[in-house]
């Protein structure tokens, strides 16, 4: 399957937070080795130099390490991960309060409500 | 020497009407260009300029630092609209023109695609459908181990599974020290694989910038900027 990609933002940014998220749920697990940028680049349908830079940030960022002639790894550094999932999270919800403004609700009122669907859906015996 | 391509002041007149006015552009190795533009802007009259078939008015062009020539024919890999296949030739007969004429087409990656698209070297050009035509054109064309790729409308005229074929041999296949330039209207599909883009009109440069430029600049697609651009 082609990765998705949306029209208003840098292919290598979305692919950055595909294998972040990769990363973060541990599809890619601690320490291990990541595909070349080859076949991510063939996985994804993107052109090979977007993919390399799309690690090369990753890198910069000490979520991947380069080991020199081995490829390239996911860091060992739980900490790292985790600073990144939390940041993640924050994007995600100004991303839910700044739609929910648009509604009109207030954040007092968007927080309340999450509330509410979040007992109901644990309320829920479907779930 | 990292330049492939370099246009300089290039100018190209059918008679009276003008194809290419001044054209200024420089284009790097290693990287998949989209060469955009509305229908008549001249992106063949560049393409054929740059495969020789064409002869320009005014102006310099350079492939490799050379003028085009014999030297730039052995090193440019060209995929012209139409396809021109002989009807009465078998895939294997064109195999073997292609082996015959150009020195650095590799017949097993040929026919390693083939296979992929169910293409038997025993088939017929004659029985073949538009798209598959196209297929095989499009294979011929990107088994040799140039240095520019020109492809014209590589992927109108086939189904999408295809043209997803297509576009993943395209970017496994081409190595770091070739450029391709693809020109087409489907940029949807071709957005992902580009690294650069090309914008031409009335045959003059409107737009060269990088995807990542044009996504993060303007906040919108490469498709949905050339709508805004060339609006009607």
């Amino acid at each position: 399957m082609a990765w998705y990609f949306s029209g208003d933002k840098a292919v290598y940014l979305q692919i950055m937070e595909e294998i972040q998220l990769r990363i973060i749920s541990g599809f890619y697990p601690l320490g291990t080795r990541i595909p070349s940028v080859r076949d991510l680049a063939e996985e994804a349908r993107v052109n090979p130099n977007t993919m390399q830079k799309a690690l090369t940030e990753l890198e910069r960022s000490e979520l991947v390490v380069s080991q020199r002639t081995a490829g390239k790894f996911v860091t060992c550094d739980e900490k790292r991960v985790t600073e990144i999932r939390e940041r993640m999270s924050s994007e995600c919800m100004e991303e839910f309060l700044s739609r929910m403004k648009k509604l009109g609700f207030t954040e007092k009122e968007a927080s309340e409500k999450i509330g509410q669907h979040c007992a109901k859906n644990e309320t829920d015996p479907r779930n | 020497m990292n330049e492939i391509l370099v246009c300089s002041d290039l100018c190209k007149n059918y008679g009276q009407k003008t194809a290419l006015s001044h054209l200024e552009l420089t284009l790097e190795r290693g990287k998949i260009i989209g060469l955009l533009g509305p229908n008549g802007s001249g992106k063949t009259t560049l393409i054929k300029l740059i495969a020789g078939l064409l002869v320009p008015t005014y102006g310099s062009l350079t492939v490799g630092g050379n003028r085009i020539g014999v030297e730039t024919k052995k090193i440019v890999s060209y995929l012209p609209e139409r396809t021109y296949i002989p009807e009465w030739m078998k895939v294997k007969d064109i195999l073997d023109f292609f082996e015959d004429f150009y020195s650095d087409f590799s017949r097993d990656r040929a026919v390693e695609m083939l296979t992929s698209l169910n293409i038997a070297v025993g088939d017929k050009i004659k029985t073949m459908s538009k798209g598959t035509k196209e297929k095989v054109q499009l294979i011929l064309v990107m088994s040799r181990e140039a240095e520019l790729y020109l492809l014209d409308e590589p992927i109108a005229g086939v189904d999408p599974a295809a043209r997803d074929y297509i576009l993943r041999t395209i970017i496994t296949n081409y190595n770091e020290n070739a450029s391709i330039i693809i020109s087409t209207h489907l940029i949807t599909d071709i957005e992902p694989v580009l690294d650069d883009v090309v914008m031409i009109q009335n045959g003059t440069l409107r737009i060269h910038a990088s995807v990542d430029e044009i996504r993060e600049k303007n906040q919108m697609s490469v498709d949905a900027l050339f709508r805004e651009v060339f609006r009607c």
